[in-house]
């Protein structure tokens, strides 16, 4: 498809203005995006983990949601919707539905990565016709920004708080995207907010509109968490990207292809300074941080670049 | 008339379930509900059934299935056991407070520790709080009779149902049963038309909101009255029920108990000790009978009142201890329904019984009896939080 982000943005938003969302926040940036790939005329089931985004768009008797929803607990959005998704199986076996339904489910990176993983590898694994969502801001945001598996190594939050000792998370982050890769579904892809929107748009197509379990991995940051002036959302995404420690790729059936390459890879230091969960990492005398950071980066990046036959 | 065969609880369900023919099937394997899924997957994987079998990957992830199945307009079934039921909890509130009619067999088994897979009934009365309609059964044919009567009762009041039997007492025992014809089952069940649901095109509906104080407990206060109502329906469906079988239900089975004064309140499968015991004792000349419990949930609180309230002791069994130095869940609710009823001269005592499949047999509960006589004769009740036949 062409993309137009003109033409884009004048499609019927399906999640409503007016949540209670943070300015600044890339998760509800995520939901509307990835639900406008949707085509106007098929029907949806959107499901959410608890989490800031359940909350602060479905407060009863409000609903941002303009499709069916569904939530029911933090760490079964997956499970949930692949029941969803068997059901609208089974009534149109049966003849009992007409209509053409797409299954997404949303779930922060706690509700994915650490909680919910049990839930999304089980239904990853069953092959629902379904796309998993991952809005990951690294950290369990919703109850006051303490440590994940996704959690980027020397991070401060509450959990890992940078201490004389133990200076902020010792783990380096999970790659879960590469684990989901490892499920041998369709479609597998990680994506942010960059330029023109179109990378996340048309993943997200490809999601909805290959048959059978996808998995989306969109960083969307968190300004309280990640301690970035709201307005700096797009720098901190497009950081992520131009320094390769979020780079953008997708996996269909099995063949990596890498979707952006930077024409100069920055240094990690552009993308860990205008945050201040790494503010510690710019001491002096920490250094090193900074060194053993870079030297990971490059690893998984190498690692990629080889997986894409680059 | 009936089909007569022989079966066990275990099949007598699955059975069932294919006679009803539901939408969506979600379970996980657990000793000793198992064999249910594993009947009920060849049903499908043989094309006799419609419904969609989801194997998922844990009873939590069983539950979650069948909330997002059921909230979508169709009907869901599970099955399980022990800290199956357990690793569902959670769910099962959701379930209930979302108001969706799930229906889970449960096959009563202890939980661990010591690990153990024999019955008793520490799993059911540890989720007797999250809003599920429970309904158990003496026998293999009441484990059946109750699956066909579940749907009706939990789609009228929208509560989901648990139709428990005990774990290979009856799950694998095989008895004598008698089966109703297939489009007898499918007219008395009926079709689900759920009011709203997810997959209705023409009206989007969500599920599961953030009830903040100003509502939450108007939420409560609806989900506390559809149990109440459940009581109606019970008797209603159980008494249609009779008129298609023969076989009638209500909350409570009263067994001998017009004259009896000495009563035993039980649930599950040791009534049918228990009634062999009091046959025996009648033959002597002894006024006892036996009061089961067939839905604990709703709690048969005017029933109880009324069978207990002429009789001069009585002892509740529990399959189950709360573990709160005083006794077991059903004896506190017993005593609180005569207590609302402003009955107060019958004496009480609690049993604490058969847990990790402590054989009960019919001397076991002639011993009961004759503890309630010393209590009759003497007027002292005693200690009333027992053990029954533990060493000590």
């Amino acid at each position: 498809m062409s993309y137009s982000l003109k033409e884009n943005v004048m499609k019927e938003d399906r999640f409503a203005a007016g949540h209670r969302m943070c300015a600044g926040c890339g998760s509800p940036i995520a939901v509307r995006t990835v639900l406008r790939a949707l085509e106007p005329e098929d029907h949806a089931v959107v499901c959410s983990a608890t989490s800031c985004l359940e909350v602060s768009t479905f407060m009863y008797p409000y609903t941002a949601w303009k499709d069916s929803f569904i939530h029911n607990a933090f760490e079964n959005a997956a499970a949930t919707i692949s029941g969803v998704e068997t059901a609208y199986r089974s009534l149109k076996k049966q003849g009992k539905l007409d209509a053409s339904y797409k299954f997404v489910a949303f779930g922060g990176d706690g509700g994915t990565y650490d909680i919910g993983f049990q839930s999304l590898s089980g239904a990853m694994e069953r092959g629902h016709d379904m796309v998993y969502v991952c809005y990951d801001n690294e950290a369990y945001m919703n109850t006051g920004i303490q440590r994940s598996s996704s959690t980027p190594h020397f991070a401060d939050t509450t959990t890992t708080p940078v201490g004389k000792v133990i200076p902020g998370k010792p783990q380096q982050k999970k790659n879960l995207t590469k684990i989901m890769v490892a499920h041998n579904i369709p479609y597998v892809a990680q994506t942010t907010f960059i330029g023109n929107f179109k990378d996340i748009t048309e993943k997200a197509h490809k999601a909805f509109y290959t048959p059978g379990a996808a998995f989306l991995n969109v960083m969307a940051p968190c300004p309280r968490g990640w301690r970035y002036p709201s307005e700096k959302l797009m720098e901190i995404t497009k950081a992520a990207v131009e320094t390769c420690v979020w780079p953008l790729y997708e996996v269909v059936e099995g063949k990596y292809t890498l979707n952006y390459e930077p024409k100069k890879k920055l240094p990690v230091e552009e993308y860990l300074r205008p945050q201040g969960r790494f503010a510690h990492m710019f001491k002096p005398g920490n250094e090193w941080m900074i060194e053993e950071v870079q030297k990971e980066v490059d690893r998984n990046w190498e690692e990629l670049l080889k997986l894409c036959n680059l | 008339m009936g089909i007569r065969e022989r079966l066990s609880g275990n099949e007598a369900v699955a059975y069932a379930m294919k006679q009803i023919n539901p939408d969506v099937m979600g379970a996980y394997p657990i000793t000793p509900s198992t064999e249910i899924p594993q009947y009920f997957s060849a049903y499908v994987d043989n094309g006799e059934v419609d419904t969609e079998f989801i194997a998922v990957e844990s009873e939590h992830s069983a539950m979650s299935t069948c909330i997002g199945a059921e909230a979508a307009g169709a009907r869901a079934i599970s099955a399980t056991s022990s800290c199956g039921l357990c690793y569902m909890t959670e769910m099962l509130y959701v379930a209930a407070s979302s108001r969706l009619p799930i229906t889970l067999a449960v096959c009563c088994r202890a939980l661990s520790g010591p690990i153990n897979i024999h019955n008793d009934h520490s799993d059911a009365m540890g989720v007797r709080d999250a809003g599920w309609i429970m309904l158990f059964a003496e026998t293999n044919q009441e484990a059946y009779d109750n699956y066909l009567q579940a749907m009706r009762i939990g789609e009228a009041v929208g509560l989901p149902v648990m139709v428990c039997q005990d774990g290979f007492i009856t799950s694998h025992a095989i008895e004598n049963i008698e089966l109703e014809e297939t489009d007898k089952v499918k007219k008395f069940v009926g079709q689900y038309k759920p009011q709203h649901y997810l997959l209705n095109k023409d009206e989007p509906m969500a599920v599961g909101a953030f009830g903040m104080p100003a509502y939450y407990m108007e939420a409560k206060r609806q989900q506390a009255q559809a149990m109440i109502d459940a009581k109606d329906v019970i008797r209603k469906v159980g008494k249609e029920f009779g008129e298609m079988t023969g076989r009638t239900y209500g909350l409570v089975e009263n067994f001998m108990m017009d004259d009896a004064e000495e009563a035993i309140v039980l649930i599950g499968s040791s009534a049918g000790t228990a009634k062999e015991a009091i046959r025996q004792l009648r033959e002597q000349g002894r006024k006892v009978g036996l009061v089961k419990i067939r839905s604990f949930r709703p709690f048969p609180s005017e029933e109880l009142a009324e069978s207990l309230k002429n009789v001069k002791a009585f002892a509740v069994m529990d399959k189950d201890d709360s573990f709160n130095a005083h006794c077991g869940p059903i004896f506190a609710e017993t005593s609180a329904a005569l207590y609302a009823a402003g009955i107060s001269a019958p004496k009480g005592i609690n049993y604490i019984y058969g847990l990790g499949g402590r054989d009960v047999r019919v001397d076991s509960i002639k011993h009961v009896f004759s503890q309630l006589d010393k209590i009759v004769e003497t007027g002292k009740t005693g200690e009333t939080y027992r053990y029954l036949e533990v060493r000590e």
